[in-house]
């Protein structure tokens, strides 16, 4: 599709919203015009606090989903080649999962204060379950027909692991960073809105206790493009990764 | 010397649902010959493709007694070649490196060697690069083929392996598979539906009855190679075989 079509939406979006507040439609402190929100940011962008908000929140993502993924994957792994491991950790799996990331967050303060842990500590909680519970699914869902392959060709299990294993379920695997990448950001906002001094979060909350509508709205279209670029990032290792995969593009 | 592969009252039952036993092989007792291709054809169902897994070492609890080189069969095993059905090429695994799989135990030079040197005997050097998504079905199969054969097998087992394969495709792959019988001196046994496949390329032919397979007859090939399907000799007998064995009165 052209970069055209894919703008037509988006740009409709902010014509109309454009319009509505400037006739007068809605209340400036309900809802700033667009080009108001756009001066913020601006003015953001020039003094260098929206770098420093991203960045703030960037490390702290970086850091909890890169926690939060090799664990995962590595608990993943070894759940699916040893059934044990799965038989000793299913039912606490399945008790945590359900407990929202947010909920840890009394906890977590108490625990680590309102320093940087704590809010690593809901992301990594944040993306831990999505990527394990994808890694053991893909794990799970191998090929028999490769299986039966490996054990012809008397295979080692290193060897079967490594080659057969993880490349069958590397897709759903990627599917599962991307999704766990998506929940640090929820996370990472989330543990910012309650105790921060920097962060999108934090700049998202410091608009609202301000009365400035137009500094929320700035935060959260950065969170959004924030998100789609780092969503793009990982698409591109995914391909790289898996290059014989030929993906479904419609019907 | 004892026979490659000796199956002597080889009996197996699957438990199917509800808990009742389906018979798939009753007494099948079957001796190949080194070096000679043997070929086992019957009707679907009857229990054929069984009989090579239990070959190739992947069905166990069977009844009866089962050897290769001498060995009693207790699993798989690389003294064994499969040809599967479908090629099972592993998707991520270029040409080569699907090849390279089945050389574990050699070191990497020996084996990008040996690589080299199967992708060269079944014409596939220039795909050595490419992945199975590219090949075409026949190519597969040879790919197939080079990689059952990399081990050097003393016994090459072929499940219907041009099985999904276009006509054309397939009467080449057959001539494929004698070549590369000649060049190797491997026994082989060939599963297959095909009357007409099983007198072209077998020095013996195995009927098996319909479910619960047991062996119906057994006879040998005598006709010269390369062999001529309109041959009166290979007519009659691919005649004879439809009439006694494959049409229902």
């Amino acid at each position: 599709m052209s970069y055209a079509a894919r703008l037509a939406l988006p740009v409709a979006l902010l014509a109309i919203w454009q319009i509505v507040t400037s006739i007068g439609w809605v209340e400036p402190f309900l809802m700033p015009s667009p080009l108001r929100v756009a001066e913020t940011l601006y003015q953001l962008i020039a003094s260098g606090q929206l770098l420093r908000h991203v960045g703030a929140s960037f490390l702290r993502v970086s850091q909890g989903f890169s926690i939060a993924a090799t664990t995962a994957f590595a608990i993943g792994l070894a759940m699916a080649v040893f059934p044990p491991v799965t038989r000793l950790a299913d039912l606490l799996i399945q008790v945590l999962k359900p407990i929202p990331p947010i909920a840890w967050i009394p906890l977590a303060i108490l625990w680590f204060g309102i320093g940087e842990q704590a809010k690593v500590f809901i992301i990594v909680l944040g993306a831990f379950f999505p990527i394990l519970v994808s890694t053991v699914e893909a794990l799970r869902q191998v090929d028999r027909r490769f299986v039966e392959l490996a054990r012809v060709l008397e295979v080692g299990r290193g060897d079967f692991v490594r080659k057969i294993l993880i490349p069958s379920a590397l897709p759903q695997i990627m599917t599962g960073l991307r999704l766990g990448f998506a929940y640090s950001w929820m996370c990472v906002v989330a543990a910012e809105l309650i105790a921060a001094s920097k962060g999108l979060g934090y700049l998202i909350m410091d608009g609202r206790e301000l009365s400035q509508v137009d500094l929320v709205l700035a935060g959260m279209l950065t969170l959004g493009v924030v998100g789609k670029l780092s969503d793009d990032g990982l698409r591109v290792v995914e391909r790289r990764l898996i290059r014989w995969r030929t993906t479904f593009a419609g019907y | 010397m004892s026979a490659p592969v000796d199956l002597r009252h080889v009996s197996k039952s699957f438990l199917g649902p509800g808990g009742i036993d389906t018979t798939v092989l009753t007494d099948v007792s079957l001796a190949v010959p080194s070096g000679g291709v043997t070929c086992i054809i019957g009707a679907s169902g009857c229990g054929k493709s069984t009989l090579l897994r239990i070959i190739g070492g992947l069905e166990r609890d069977y009844s009866g007694e089962a050897s290769v080189g001498g060995r009693p069969i207790v699993g798989a095993g690389l003294d064994r070649g499969l040809v599967f059905q479908d090629h099972r090429l592993v998707p991520w695994m270029t040409v080569a490196d699907n090849v390279a799989f089945a050389l574990h135990r050699l070191s990497p030079t020996e084996r990008r060697a040996r690589v080299e040197a199967q992708l060269d005997l079944v014409g596939l050097t220039t795909s050595a690069d490419a992945y199975p998504d590219q090949l075409s079905g026949g190519m597969a199969q040879r790919v197939a083929l080079a990689r059952a054969l990399s081990h050097d097998p003393q016994v090459l087992l072929l499940d219907e392996p041009f099985g999904a394969l276009d006509a054309l495709t397939r009467l080449r792959m057959q001539d494929e598979v004698l070549r590369l019988r000649a060049a190797r001196n491997v026994t082989m046994i060939v599963v297959t539906h095909d009357i007409e496949e099983a007198i072209y390329l077998g020095d013996q032919v195995v009927v098996l009855s319909d479910r619960p397979g047991r062996v119906v007859a057994r006879m040998e090939v005598e006709l010269p190679r390369p062999r001529d399907r309109a041959d009166p000799v290979f007519v009659a007998l691919r005649r004879e075989i439809h009439h006694r064995f494959f049409t229902h009165h």
